[in-house]
């Protein structure tokens, strides 16, 4: 039997694989990505700052330097592109004394050195751009270029334009094996085996065990656990910018951060911990508030939503990972994508695809389309043209999520795209729907039975996110309906 | 432009208070009257309360949610009350007396009003609120939500259960997953008295064999796509989980029942005053809140115990509704103030408006512990007007008292003091 033959497989589907398929689909290519969960952008991608840096920080000359600056730079178009919401809020990094005012003169020299536009503002200034500042807030390094993002919405638009343009996507799909044979890579999953010229190692944490199926790794991943407090949207103009601290001898400090979507967020902790350990603790919670304490006072704890923790690549060299295989040319390890990775996430995209057009000289797609189909709102249309809309396609006006105003029609249109949610966290993460402060008690069920309706599947076989995460899991006594 | 629609009365949410409120404007002649309602029937959280309880006091009888519910729906129906269904109401516009609201039917519409009723209920925390430690897997739910999922879905959430909280919800569905056949292992209140009220501890989980673990918490959620167990804990005086006296339970759902809260939100963006307390608005008397002509009743301004009593408080905003409609703003002389004293944790109305021909205030509140013996005193200053002796007062029962036989003119700060004799 002759089996189909890819161009590329990408194992990973975070913003980085994403990101890769989608800057590879602007080629002719036959790819698949490969994803073990229900969902892309489910591990580290779903879970961090969502923060687009301005690129100051990393050391001059590094790949995390070049990628970053350029990634910060590409975002705007990008996110226009995809439809993802993206802000250039800028980034204040705050010092408390005379001995952070030198750090941050050598934070400004260095962004000079990375070619960020930077500057230092003083005291009253600083106060000025963010009133509710604690008091002991002496100085900062201001970075206007710096910008949040959504990052479960980076990722999925990268995902659903490069299925657009062509590429594939296999979910709830686990690599057990790959295997070199003569000049394909052989790729084993839990469901089929599939063959390949070349391929890319996007598998975030467990990149080096992914590699190690081929080659010894040159590099290990370590896990770093990061929590985050999220608190509710209650007012636009408490915190305006990303306020990061100076880092100093104990550490980088935390950060406290609005969201594309007005929430805010405070965190990371940055703790050693194994590569499935998302559990959050209340000692760590303590020190995030205690930290945080140091930015505002008085952070109104009450309007907390949710805790969550995240886990990030860290690799034993400290910088991105970027290159072909010495040992297996045509295998692409792009791994230890650490913080500032999602900003990092469309310049590495299109190097990576750029690595790949040479080695397999592909020619341009000419009917590669950047653009993503627009998500519709009654925030982004206003009111008369959502109406016209709703006259058009009438669920588009029940809403079913009370706290973030998301309506059926939106639902809809989430499933039935490429890419499209087929559980209650990915309805979630492409609208928010169930991210407000109820947490998706009154709009859960809803959900449920038009992802059930939608995907023509029965309403107990209905996700919260992976495999046996059912929400209607027991028919009740007296239920005979028949589904 | 197209002319907005008008009504005397808008009336937002159509569960109990919202029905009450209704009813009582009718009854008080007003028939220019709409309820808005987000789901696809009046009656809001008691449809899928289906356990018995509602009602002694109002109608003195036993009712289930449904029946409680059908007292009003009839009446609504049968008088020709305009409501709409499957309607969110998206903001308030005080300075136009405009609602804006969005359906299939009529998409996204706004709505002019002379006075507004907001009874659009509470929500249940979270444990994201709480901040419950561990991991988030699927099998955490509110029951208020497991138990729409049970009651009107007919779907159980899983078959090994542990309850948060002693709240009245929790115990309910405690009852009602072992009734359908589930093993419901326990439930672990973090005070060391229940929050629920009395009747339920007996015919919820007594009756059962239920255990109630007092001063006891979850310390721990584990599982990463579903549930697998919580780490419960001994908690200490000061609540803080005690080392050494932790359990690890094996279960697949967690239900909490740790509290509700105002759904207030949409009022407190349209600049109404917040009861810090309650969460809820600032109201007077009357039950208006600090935007002109918008009453607040029932769990949206403080969450009550019984639905008889949010009945009750939907015929207050009802009536004064419909006073303000046919009468117009009566004048008054001066705003009396209330405060209370640390064994409070709130007191409503937070202000008294006090007109020519007010002879009545109906006061409600909650005591922050539970006290045996005590006296209620109302001052004015050192002035003691009126002393009430009530005993057993526990957390969970609402305390409402009416005080009609004083001169409101002559008061001129009001406190309320609970005090353990």
């Amino acid at each position: 039997m002759n089996k189909k033959i890819y161009d590329v497989i990408i194992v990973g589907g975070g913003v980085i694989g994403c990101s890769i398929a989608r800057y590879l689909s602007r080629y002719k290519v036959n790819g698949l990505l490969i994803e073990k969960h229900s969902d892309v952008g489910e591990e580290t991608s779903c879970a961090n700052s969502a923060i687009v840096h301005s690129g100051y920080d990393p050391l001059p000359n590094t790949r995390k330097a070049y990628f970053n600056v350029k990634g910060n730079k590409m975002m705007e178009e990008v996110c226009k592109e995809l439809h993802v919401p993206f802000i250039r809020n800028g980034s204040l990094t705050i010092g408390f004394n005379e001995e952070d005012r030198k750090t941050i003169e050598n934070l400004f020299s260095r962004a000079k050195s990375n070619g960020v536009d930077a500057r230092i503002v003083e005291k009253e200034e600083l106060h000025e751009m963010e009133p509710s500042l604690n008091d002991e807030c002496l100085c900062a390094l201001y970075c206007k270029n710096s910008g949040i993002v959504s990052p479960f919405e980076l990722t999925i638009g990268f995902m659903e334009n490069a299925m657009d343009n062509g590429f594939e996507l296999n979910l709830n799909e686990k690599v057990e094996k790959i295997i070199k044979n003569n000049e394909l890579f052989e790729v084993i999953t839990n469901k089929g085996e599939y063959l390949s010229k070349t391929l890319v190692n996007a598998a975030g944490l467990y990149s080096d065990e992914i590699l190690s199926n081929l080659e010894k790794p040159s590099f290990k991943i370590n896990a770093r656990k990061g929590e985050y407090i999220l608190l509710d949207h209650f007012n636009n103009d408490w915190c305006k910018h990303t306020l990061f601290m100076c880092p100093t001898k104990v550490g980088k400090g935390v950060l406290i951060s609005p969201t594309t979507s007005f929430n805010y967020i405070i965190g990371p902790s940055n703790d050693s911990s194994s590569k499935e350990d998302t559990s959050t603790d209340t000692s760590t919670m303590s020190i995030l508030k205690e930290t945080a304490a140091k930015l505002i006072k008085n952070i109104p704890y009450s309007e907390v939503i949710r805790t969550f923790a995240g886990v990030r690549a860290n690799p034993d060299n400290d910088d991105f990972i970027i290159e072909e295989s010495k040992t297996n040319p045509g295998l692409f390890n792009v791994a230890g994508i650490m913080s500032p990775g999602l900003a990092s996430s469309p310049a590495i995209g299109e190097y990576v695809s750029d690595l790949i057009k040479e080695k397999l000289k592909l020619e341009k797609n000419n009917n590669y389309k950047s653009k993503r189909k627009e998500v519709l709102s009654l925030n982004s249309l206003g009111i008369d043209k959502y109406n016209e809309l709703v006259k058009k396609c009438p669920a588009y006006g029940h809403m079913i999520c009370r706290c973030e105003k998301v309506s059926e029609g939106q639902i809809i249109d989430a499933i039935h795209r490429n890419c499209g949610a087929k559980t209650v966290k990915g309805v979630k993460k492409r609208l928010r729907a169930g991210f407000g402060k109820c947490q998706g008690s009154f709009c859960e069920e809803e959900v449920c039975k038009i992802l059930a309706r939608e995907l023509n599947v029965p309403l107990s076989s209905i996700l919260y996110k992976d495999e046996g995460s059912e929400v209607f899991k027991y028919k009740s006594k007296g239920n005979n309906y028949d589904e | 432009m197209m002319n907005n629609k008008f009504y005397d009365i808008v009336i937002v949410g159509g569960g109990s208070a919202g029905l009450s409120a209704a009813k009582k404007a009718f009854e008080e002649g007003i028939t220019s009257i709409l309820i808005i309602e987000r789901n696809n029937e009046l009656g809001g959280i008691l449809n899928q309360c289906i356990h018995n309880g509602f009602g002694l006091h109002k109608f003195k009888k036993e009712l289930t949610g449904p029946e409680y519910a059908y007292e009003y729906i009839k009446f609504v129906k049968d008088h020709k009350i305009e409501y709409l269904l499957n309607t969110l109401v998206l903001s308030i516009d005080k300075n136009n007396k405009t609602i804006v609201c969005s359906s299939s039917e009529n998409g996204v519409t706004s709505i002019n009003y002379k006075t507004l009723i907001f009874s659009a209920g509470c929500n249940e925390r979270t444990s994201g609120q709480i901040m419950t430690p561990g991991e988030r897997p699927n099998g955490v739910y509110t029951a208020g939500l497991a138990q729409k999922l049970l009651n009107i879905d007919g779907y159980l959430v899983g078959k090994n259960v542990y309850i948060l909280g002693s709240g009245d919800i929790g115990l309910i569905m405690a009852r009602r997953m072992k009734l359908e056949g589930a093993n419901v292992i326990g439930v672990s209140e973090l005070m060391p008295y229940s929050n629920g009220l009395n009747r339920n501890i007996v015919q919820c989980l007594n009756d059962y064999n239920i255990p109630l673990r007092l001063h006891n918490t979850v310390i721990k959620i584990h599982g990463k796509n579903q549930l697998e167990g919580i780490t419960i804990c001994d908690v200490d005086d000061s609540l803080k989980p005690i080392k050494g006296r932790e359990e690890f339970i094996k279960c697949d759902t967690l239900l909490l029942s740790i509290g509700l809260y105002p759904f207030n939100s949409m009022l407190k963006n349209s600049g109404a005053k917040v009861n810090n307390e309650t969460k809820g608005a600032w109201v007077d008397q009357n039950l208006e809140t600090s935007l002109d002509s918008v009453f607040s009743c029932g769990n949206v301004l403080h969450v009550h115990d019984l639905v008889d009593y949010v009945s009750d408080e939907g015929e207050i905003a009802g009536k004064n509704a419909a006073s303000l409609v046919k009468n117009g703003r009566k004048k008054y002389s001066k705003i009396i103030l209330t405060f209370h004293n640390e064994n409070l944790s709130y007191l409503l109305p937070n202000e008294i408006k006090v007109y020519d021909d007010l002879n009545e205030v109906n006061f409600s509140f909650r005591v922050k512990k539970p006290i045996s013996k005590g006296e209620i005193l109302f001052k004015d200053g050192n002035n003691i007007i009126k002393k009430v002796i009530k005993n057993d007062l526990i957390p969970s029962e609402m305390v409402r008292i009416k005080l009609n036989d004083i001169d409101y003119k002559v008061v001129n700060d009001l406190k309320v003091e609970v005090n353990e004799l």
